[in-house]
């Protein structure tokens, strides 16, 4: 038997490598997460902190707005200003929060069931309207908090508790969706290619106007085992590293060999006038009157 | 604006003064008629103060949005109409549970569904208190006249920061698009409640914990304090629990922090009530009909009187109870197939007759209507309307 002592030490050693500290912006107490053994939500929160870090926007200038749902859980576990509201309205919160205080840098983080279906409405307006926040989308493609039903980016054919005999409805592509309605800044990581969604983020963040983020990761709890993934690690591979391909690559690939692939990287950047700019502008014509 | 002066003014539009008189700088609302003009009002005037204005796609965003907004330091407020008000109960549910202020006005239409839009009703009082699921207060005001309707709203704004609550003020079509002469208060004038900030340093900061009281100030965020707000049933520091004891506490201190102070709430007036031997019980526009019948009745004689409430939730259970106990009878008017004659019907318990006078064609109750609901000749039609009669409905006097 090792002595306590002994426990410690190799442990201690490691912490010295680990280059980064989360601690900061972790909320004391509030771990361990929610999330099931396997999921990929917590990949994306250390790569949602790292790039936040990279940023250097003081924690009280930070606001995090979620609706329901497993990617929703996160604001509850950083120290930001946080609010954790109903499901689908999360962009709406933010609307509000964001004209009222400008100065907060906001972010949503969202689900492919919070965004795209009940909250689809706010969705679109919200990028229609490109107030300066960054929209996550943590997107599984799958209802993991209700037990694994369809959501609108559960793939045609796959199992889901509400699609036994696999889903027949088409899917939402969050980024075509997200440019369609007007967001400035589009862009898609997946957790297994966590360095890469880091970078992501922080380009996101640092955009000015809408921008959103669809982060493609894995509910082996439910999308997994419905669908005869055996191990997390190899639903990571098929889907994420297998099923994407970066934006870079896709210019040396025929069309034939990108079908069925998502693209990843930043795949729009526009610029156009940030509402909260637009409206301090209207306020300052219309007082000068 | 000219202070001080009097103005011939629409309710809708009284309602857009008395919130900027309060001090609200963020409106968020989604057009509906016959609340536009409030929104419209705002689109005008709050760019003009420096104040938020803005269109959200629908009435589910809007009340999230000024929730947000309060969130964010702002006295907020968005108003709609029947269908609009069902959209927003899970909103309102969430600034209930979150104890965020903020104010939200309905201006009651004929319902259900879209019913008939521009048609006066009375009918969601009952929505503004049970709307959405889950034990929780309501704080709802029925303003009667224009300039009611200004002051209500300010003392609307002052409950919602007093209390840390949504308050809804109620009133019909015929109210909102009324116009009467007002005069509106100068700067000072009526008081204006502020929202309690928290003294503390930020990391000795709950937002929930309410220090022996029923209500915790509240911070603003971007402002040094990082604290978590979530719909969950949550702990003193904001954080969601499971704990049954903490769960059952939350819950009780919502109800309580309304109930244990509802003589503050409360507001009535009282129109010849003191020797009254018939009572009539009515809010919003039926109670100016109301009133005119009680002349009308003293003028033959009759003592009738009328109790007026302000405050329609909490129900005034006090006066209530006290009229019943003095007169024979109380009629409760209302623009609805009955809902507020039951509650004055479960706190009367049996001490007098009430009778109810529901009228749903979208016309206002008449004078007529009441006076003959008192004076014994409800059997008969009043004309010209031949199915007023038929909705005159006298209700059965309790056993005991």
């Amino acid at each position: 038997m090792s002595t306590p002592a002994e426990d410690v030490k190799p442990l201690a050693k490691k912490k010295k490598k680990v280059p980064f500290n989360y601690s900061p912006y972790v909320r004391g107490g509030k771990l361990p997460h929610i999330w099931c053994p396997g999921c990929g939500h917590g990949i994306v929160l250390k790569c949602l902190l790292r790039a936040l870090h990279t940023t250097e926007i003081s924690k009280d200038d930070i606001a995090m707005v979620s609706g329901i749902g497993c990617s929703s859980r996160t604001p509850g576990y950083v120290d930001f200003n946080t609010l954790h509201t109903l499901h689908g309205r999360a962009l709406a919160y933010a609307t509000g929060l964001k004209m009222a205080k400008p100065k907060l840098k906001v972010i949503v983080t969202t689900g492919d069931g919070d965004a795209l279906a009940i909250g689809g409405n706010h969705f679109i307006h919200a990028c229609r309207r490109n107030l300066d926040m960054t929209i996550l989308v943590y997107n599984n493609s799958i209802y993991g908090m209700t037990s694994g039903q369809s959501s609108p980016t559960t793939p045609q054919g796959k199992i889901s508790t509400t699609g036994r005999y696999g889903n027949i409805e088409p899917t939402f592509d969050t980024c075509s969706l997200a440019q369609a309605a007007g967001a400035t800044f589009v862009a898609r990581g997946t957790a297994y290619h966590f360095q890469e969604l880091e970078k992501v983020i922080f380009e996101a963040m640092m955009h000015k106007g809408t921008s959103v983020v669809d982060v493609i990761d894995a509910c082996p709890t439910y999308y997994g085992r419905f669908n005869k993934y055996k191990t997390p690690t190899e639903m990571m591979e098929k889907i994420e590293k297998e099923g994407t391909v970066s934006v870079k690559q896709a210019d040396k690939l025929l069309p034939e060999e990108l079908q069925g692939k998502l693209l990843r990287g930043v795949l729009y950047k526009s610029d156009r006038p940030e509402y909260c700019e637009e409206y301090n502008k209207l306020v300052i014509a219309v007082q000068a009157k | 604006m000219a202070n001080n002066k009097k103005r011939f003014m629409q309710g809708n539009e009284a309602c857009t003064e008395g919130a900027l008189y309060a001090g609200c700088r963020f409106y968020a609302g989604y057009p509906i008629t016959p609340s536009t003009e409030v929104m419209e009002i705002c689109a005008a005037r709050l760019p003009k103060m420096g104040g938020v204005f803005i269109q959200m796609e629908d009435e589910i965003a809007s009340i999230c949005a000024i929730a947000g907004a309060a969130l964010g330091g702002l006295k907020s407020m968005t108003a709609t109409s029947g269908p609009g008000f069902s959209l927003m109960q899970e909103g309102l549910g969430f600034a209930c549970m979150a104890e965020v202020p903020c104010v939200v006005v309905n201006v009651m239409r004929s319902g259900p569904s879209t019913g008939f839009p521009t048609g006066p009703s009375q009918s969601d009082v009952m929505q503004a208190k049970w709307g959405t699921h889950g034990d929780h207060p309501a704080i709802v005001l029925t303003p009667a006249s224009v300039e009611e309707i200004f002051h209500e709203t300010v003392r609307a704004f002052n409950l919602s920061e007093l209390y840390r609550t949504p308050v809804i003020i109620l009133y019909d079509e015929i109210i909102g698009h009324m116009r009467e002469a007002i005069t509106i208060p100068g700067p000072g004038e009526v008081e204006i409640v502020e929202r309690r900030v928290p003294s503390c340093a930020p990391s000795e900061y709950k937002p929930y914990d309410v220090q022996g009281g029923e209500i915790a100030p509240l911070a603003s965020y971007g402002e040094g304090y990082r604290f978590h707000v979530t719909g969950l049933y949550h702990a003193a520091d904001g954080f969601p629990t499971n704990n049954t004891k903490l769960i059952e506490e939350a819950c009780h201190r919502l109800l309580r922090k309304i109930d244990d102070n509802k003589e503050r709430i409360w507001k009535n007036e009282e129109y010849y009530l003191e020797d009254a031997e018939i009572g009539i019980f009515a809010y919003g526009v039926s109670a100016r009909s109301a009133k005119f019948a009680v002349r009308e009745l003293r003028k033959k004689g009759i003592k009738a009187g009328l109790l007026r409430p302000l405050t329609i939730w909490p129900f005034p259970d006090r006066a209530v109870e006290e009229m019943a106990g003095r007169v024979k009878a109380i009629v409760v008017p209302e623009m609805n197939m009955g809902q507020i004659v039951y509650e004055v019907e479960r706190v009367a318990h049996g001490k007098c007759e009430v009778k109810g006078i529901f009228r749903v064609d979208t016309e206002p109750i008449r004078p007529a209507q009441i006076m003959d609901c008192i004076t014994g000749n409800g059997s008969k039609p009043p004309a010209p309307n031949s199915k007023m009669a038929e909705m005159m409905v006298e209700r059965d006097m309790l056993d005991g």
